[in-house]
């Protein structure tokens, strides 16, 4: 299963709880207390309805793909890396996701194929980097 | 749910006037700066109506004008205003802007509104999609997953409406067969040669399942319109198009959850139907934006020229062709086959409508006795977030 060639994503200190996670193998998301919603991308307050009373909560991890394109052309990092695959994973528990599935079979990745979290290590960050692992998707 | 968008008492319709128009005939400007082509344009729209920069004052540009937008833009064309207006919705702005600008003049704020827009990504080596500013957006860390040029994320929409409806990559080159065919009559389209359903199919695949003749060219230029109050418009003895209906809506990720078969015409195009009085049925000719293939099959169902999930049978029946289909769409070649400017397709979609109700389209595709037209836009990326803006335009003689 290959991985990409993903930059370090630009850290936002809103969304700290879920890099923390990440770094642990755990998909954290903020979910509202108030009308039940998961909330992606992460945030620290509810926009479906207005509250500021979410909680980081740990989720599944599982879906299924509910949009997907294979890229055969890309600009640098990911240029030597096509063909490979974009989607939009579904989460179990309602989001869905603008997301890689990981695979060294991109044809094979189809619409409603189950997938699972996977964690990536991004190469060479020092150990107090706020983020230093990526959450992606491989299939079941 | 997003909420759809509010249709206030006041309307526009009818309180403003397109009476100039002017595209920017090259297609590769190496020699020129940006603002030089602002200017360009600026007053090839001005003299197509028969005025000046000195008449100006209301400005409208998006984040392509150089420097601190409205108020730099001023100063270089050394106008003097009594408005400005810099919305950003990629390259639905300039429909947009022209609503911005009718609401404007019918309130008495100003009354000769210009609308500017230029770009060099052809050979000035500018990112598909124009200058979004991404990496200290909210979303930033969590959509980096390699899509660098927004095919790849027209394409995700794609492949859901492909499942959802059974939709084809024969039917979506249908969209670019029509847009080829108009372009054989324009001599300054980018790509003039016609071409087949086999040929889309025969071109490499981009992003799946959009191939590279699915995709829009990327040109270098820039056009204008000038928006006035019906008594300039009056004055002037100048044919243009009245400003009748204007629709804008955002759509996007939704906290999660988005559903990709539709866009945000959803909002947009209902709200100018509503404001002219008049339905898709009505509508003689239509400017779609097409930045790709899917871009206009999605807005051709959501604006209700047919049925959601009907869009590849209506686009494959030869709908789209003028003259003669039941749809008369893009006939400049639009942004697949004519121009592109700045990565932005919806000036040109103004200005083909103004051509179009002026009865001044090529002959070869002139929709006859045009008295109603559309021109929509759909701005930045379909998959993700956009702004969709709605025009209904109406012959003003």
């Amino acid at each position: 299963m290959s991985a990409l060639p993903t930059p370090t994503p630009p850290f936002n200190p809103e969304a700290a709880p879920f890099w923390t996670a990440a770094a642990e193998g755990r998909l954290v998301l903020p979910r509202c207390e108030s009308c039940g919603h998961h909330i992606w991308y992460p945030r620290t307050w509810c926009p479906v309805c207005g509250s500021d009373d979410v909680r980081w909560t740990a989720v599944s991890g599982r879906g299924t793909v509910y949009a997907v394109t294979i890229l055969h052309r890309a600009m640098r990092p990911w240029a030597d890396a096509a063909p490979f695959v974009v989607a939009y994973v579904e989460l179990a528990e309602g989001p869905r996701i603008l997301t890689n599935v990981l695979t060294d079979d991109p044809a094979d990745v189809r619409i409603g194929d189950e997938v699972e979290a996977v964690f990536v290590p991004l190469p060479d960050q020092p150990p107090d980097a706020p983020i230093r692992v990526i959450a992606r998707f491989a299939l079941r | 749910m997003i909420s759809p968008p509010r249709l206030g008492a006041m309307s526009i319709r009818g309180k403003a006037v397109i009476v100039g128009a002017y595209e920017h005939p090259r297609r590769e400007i190496p020699d020129r700066t940006i603002a030089q082509l602002h200017r360009e344009v600026a007053v090839g729209a001005l003299a197509d109506a028969g005025l000046t920069l000195a008449d100006v004052d209301a400005y409208f540009c998006d984040s392509t004008a150089p420097g601190f937008g409205p108020v730099s833009m001023a100063e270089y064309l050394g106008l003097s205003t009594a408005y400005v207006d810099s919305t950003e919705t990629g390259g639905s702005s300039y429909l947009a802007h022209v609503g911005h600008a009718a609401a404007a003049i019918a309130s008495g704020k100003c009354r000769v509104a210009l609308v500017t827009l230029a770009g060099r990504p052809r050979t000035g080596g500018a990112r598909p999609g124009g200058a979004q500013r991404t990496f200290d957006s909210p979303e930033a860390g969590f959509e980096q997953v390699g899509i660098s040029s927004p095919v790849g994320n027209y394409a995700l929409a794609a492949s859901r409406h492909m499942h959802d409806f059974g939709t084809t990559s024969e039917q979506l080159a249908w969209i670019k067969v029509a847009a080829s065919e108009h372009a054989q009559h324009n001599p300054d389209a980018l790509l003039p040669n016609p071409v087949t359903v086999d040929d889309v199919l025969a071109s490499p695949l981009v992003a799946d399942p959009l191939h590279r003749l699915d995709c829009c060219v990327v040109t270098d230029g820039g056009g204008a319109v000038v928006v006035v109050h019906p008594d300039v418009a009056r004055s002037l003895g100048r044919t243009g198009a009245t400003v009748l209906g204007h629709g804008e809506a955002v759509k996007h990720t939704d906290a999660g959850r988005i559903d990709l078969t539709y866009s945000a015409a959803r909002w947009s195009g209902p709200a100018a139907f509503t404001e002219a009085g008049v339905t898709p049925h009505d509508i003689q000719y239509a400017s779609i934006y097409d930045s790709f293939t899917i871009t206009v099959l999605i807005a051709l169902e959501d604006l209700g020229f047919c049925e959601k999930g009907r869009g590849g049978a209506f686009v494959a029946d030869g709908a789209l062709r003028s003259p003669g289909g039941r749809l008369p769409f893009n006939t400049d070649g639009g942004g697949l086959c004519n121009n592109h400017p700045a990565n932005r397709g919806g000036m040109t979609k103004i200005i083909e409508a103004v051509r179009q109700l002026r009865g001044e389209a090529h002959p070869a595709v002139q929709v006859p006795g045009c008295e109603l037209a559309l021109a929509h836009g759909t701005g930045g990326a379909l998959s993700t977030r956009h702004g969709s803006a709605t025009l209904v335009l109406g012959a003003f003689a």
